[in-house]
């Protein structure tokens, strides 16, 4: 039994490369005012998005999101035959519930802030298996829903920690289909939960470097590539402190990645005027970078090929609480514009 | 006897490979905490010491110019300090409210957290947070996420004080 | 006078306060100070410490939350004295009522008129 579509150990090669027809982002007010507020597509200019509770409003985003996916690509709806959709928050309530308004086949997803990743590769699967025509992933992640979940009530007056992150409020939606114009997904890389004994859940940089590291060195002994076959390599949410600790990794099994690795949670804030610390993190916030800036650079033709990889930190407060160290994963896609 | 021995069933002895996989996660355990905390961005301990200091003093000082105006209108310095701690937990609360106080907390820190008014800070936070969850396990119940663990300590010790002063008397 | 001496004396506290947070290796929230330093006021309190500082500083030592584990340690000690062993049971918490009271209420109108802002 042999597997044709796999190269190496734990890499996948699609055979019809998959295509992202369209994609959607809709983020909150402090995300439109950063340095890629332009590429987006909605920006809500409060919090609630006109919603009772903050939880209401991130399902909202999220339904946008997906809505405005689907209409992009001149599509319905029905069209689409599945939704894979995450979050951050307990039971992933604002997928369920968004799935419950938009009627489309679902599956849940929970790959912490790794699940864009995870939901565009498994849709990619799904197209090239054959067992699909349309697929949208999606996942949404908002600060205050995040905050109140994972650590403090917002109005509590508490000092964030140097390494702390910024959940980004948002929701991100991806259209793949079989054919169409538009980048493809040419390979995908499956984390591995890697724990490196990190406590501190204000700390999550440091908790998740080392399995994006281990994916991106599994990726490139799999496929016989490097850095330098990359335009971009691009992480979804260590920030500053995880991404120095995975440039260093890197740097020590001899990939230097000094001129094209960048992280999404450093790019979607300005960190001096913004006061968000390390950076961004969240499930929006790979997501809404993939779909808004990167999108625009691969169709622009700035980038021709990026390997992207989401990175999660697997924590909740029960485990955290319990004294159990964060484990973190991270998904590899690479991205293809060819042509 | 000098025996170390815990009770309890013996353990399994681990097989040399397992003693060697077991001290290689230690030491890469470690060998990565050293090398995160390189990275990591330190606080800015005099900065952060010297707002704490500044801001506590202030809300103290605040809280000793009202209870000067009490004694000035006549109550004797005991019920003068029990409603300037009043007041203060009532400015506290309703600073919490306006979505002022956790300003202040993010510079402040503890110099917001330990005054009295950080207490009512603790209380009103989570309890105007979970008001959608209902006014049962919504803002009864969470009030106390915090203010509840203070009580309880508080207690445990001032009883245990008490019990302690009157044996040994 | 009396208030620069508050703010001294409040300021150090809240200091101390901000110093274990900082420089130990452990992740201490606000919840294990505010506990911290209740206790730790009240054993101070029953060990003749904490009086002074009060004396000194008037409202810089009673208005941080270890002024709270003094009221509630002086409480009990009076009613010890006054009353006995029943006296270990009431004193504190008839000491601190006034505190626990305004915090219970005041923390209950706030939140029912307010949202939080995020």
């Amino acid at each position: 039994m042999s597997a044709p579509k796999r190269v190496g150990q734990h890499t996948l090669q699609f055979a019809n490369p998959p295509v992202i027809v369209a994609t959607a982002s809709v983020v909150g007010p402090k995300e439109g005012e950063g340095p890629l507020g332009q590429t987006f597509d909605i920006v809500i200019d409060d919090s609630y998005f006109g919603e009772e509770t903050w939880e209401k409003a991130e399902r909202k985003m999220l339904e946008e999101a997906v809505k405005l996916v689907v209409a992009k690509a001149q599509l319905k709806p029905q069209d689409i035959d599945f939704l894979l959709a995450g979050d951050l928050l307990n039971q992933t309530i604002s997928a369920n519930y968004a799935a419950r308004t938009l009627g489309i086949p679902f599956l849940g997803l929970y790959g912490a802030c790794s699940t864009m990743y995870e939901g565009m590769a498994l849709a990619a699967m799904l197209i090239d298996g054959g067992f699909a025509h349309h697929v949208v992933a999606a996942c949404s992640s908002h600060y205050d829903t995040a905050e109140r979940q994972y650590r403090f009530p917002t109005e509590q007056g508490v000092q964030r920690p140097p390494t702390a992150q910024w959940t980004v409020t948002g929701a991100g939606a991806v259209l793949m289909a079989p054919v169409g114009n538009g980048p493809r997904i040419t390979h995908a890389t499956i984390g591995r939960v890697l724990d490196v004994g990190i406590k501190d859940p204000t700390d999550m940089g440091s908790a998740m470097a080392p399995a994006a590291v281990d994916t991106i060195i599994r990726h490139f002994q799999d496929t016989s590539r490097g850095p330098i076959d990359y335009d971009l390599i691009i992480t979804g949410d260590l920030g500053r402190v995880g991404h120095e600790i995975a440039t260093k990794l890197l740097g020590e099994q001899k990939y230097d990645v000094s001129h094209n690795y960048s992280d999404c949670g450093i790019l979607i804030y300005d960190h001096e005027r913004q006061d968000t610390h390390a950076g961004g993190s969240g499930c929006a916030c790979s997501a809404v970078v993939f779909a808004g800036h990167l999108m625009g650079k691969l169709n622009e033709g700035r980038y021709k090929r990026i390997l992207g990889v989401g990175t999660g930190a697997l924590l909740s407060t029960t485990a955290t609480q319990q004294g159990e160290s964060i484990p973190g994963i991270g998904h590899g896609v690479v991205i293809e514009k060819l042509g | 006897m000098a025996d170390s021995k815990q009770p309890g069933p013996p353990k399994k002895p681990l097989t040399l490979a397992e003693q060697v996989m077991q001290q290689k996660q230690t030491y890469d355990q470690q060998a990565y905490q050293r090398l995160a905390d390189g990275v990591k961005p330190r606080h800015n301990v005099l900065v952060n010491a010297l707002n704490a200091f500044w801001v506590g003093g202030s809300i103290a000082a605040l809280a000793q110019i009202i209870t000067l105006i009490f004694i000035a209108t006549g109550a004797n310095p005991q019920d003068a300090s029990t409603a300037a701690t009043i007041i203060m937990v009532f400015l506290g609360a309703f600073m919490t409210g306006l979505g002022i106080y956790d300003e202040i907390g993010k510079v402040a820190g503890a110099g917001s957290i330990i005054p009295i008014t950080g207490f009512a800070n603790s209380i009103v936070a989570p309890a105007m947070e979970y008001k959608r969850e209902g006014f049962v396990f919504g803002v009864a119940a969470r009030m106390f996420t915090i203010a509840g663990p203070v009580l309880v300590y508080g207690f445990v010790v001032s009883v245990l004080i008490g019990l302690i002063a009157y044996f040994l008397k | 006078m009396s208030i620069i001496m508050a703010f001294i004396i409040g300021g150090l506290i809240c200091l101390v306060g901000q110093l274990i947070m900082d420089l130990t290796p452990y992740k201490v929230t606000p919840a294990h100070i505010l506990v911290g330093f209740v206790t730790g006021g009240a054993v101070l309190s029953a060990l003749g410490l904490y009086g002074p500082l009060v004396k000194i500083g008037g409202a810089g030592a009673t208005i941080p939350i270890s002024g709270f584990g003094h009221l509630l340690a002086q409480g009990t000690l009076e009613a010890v004295r006054a009353k006995g062993l029943l006296g270990a049971f009431t004193g504190g918490i008839t000491a601190g009522a006034a505190g626990i009271a305004a915090a219970v209420i005041f923390g209950f109108c706030m939140a029912v008129l307010f949202n939080p802002r995020g």
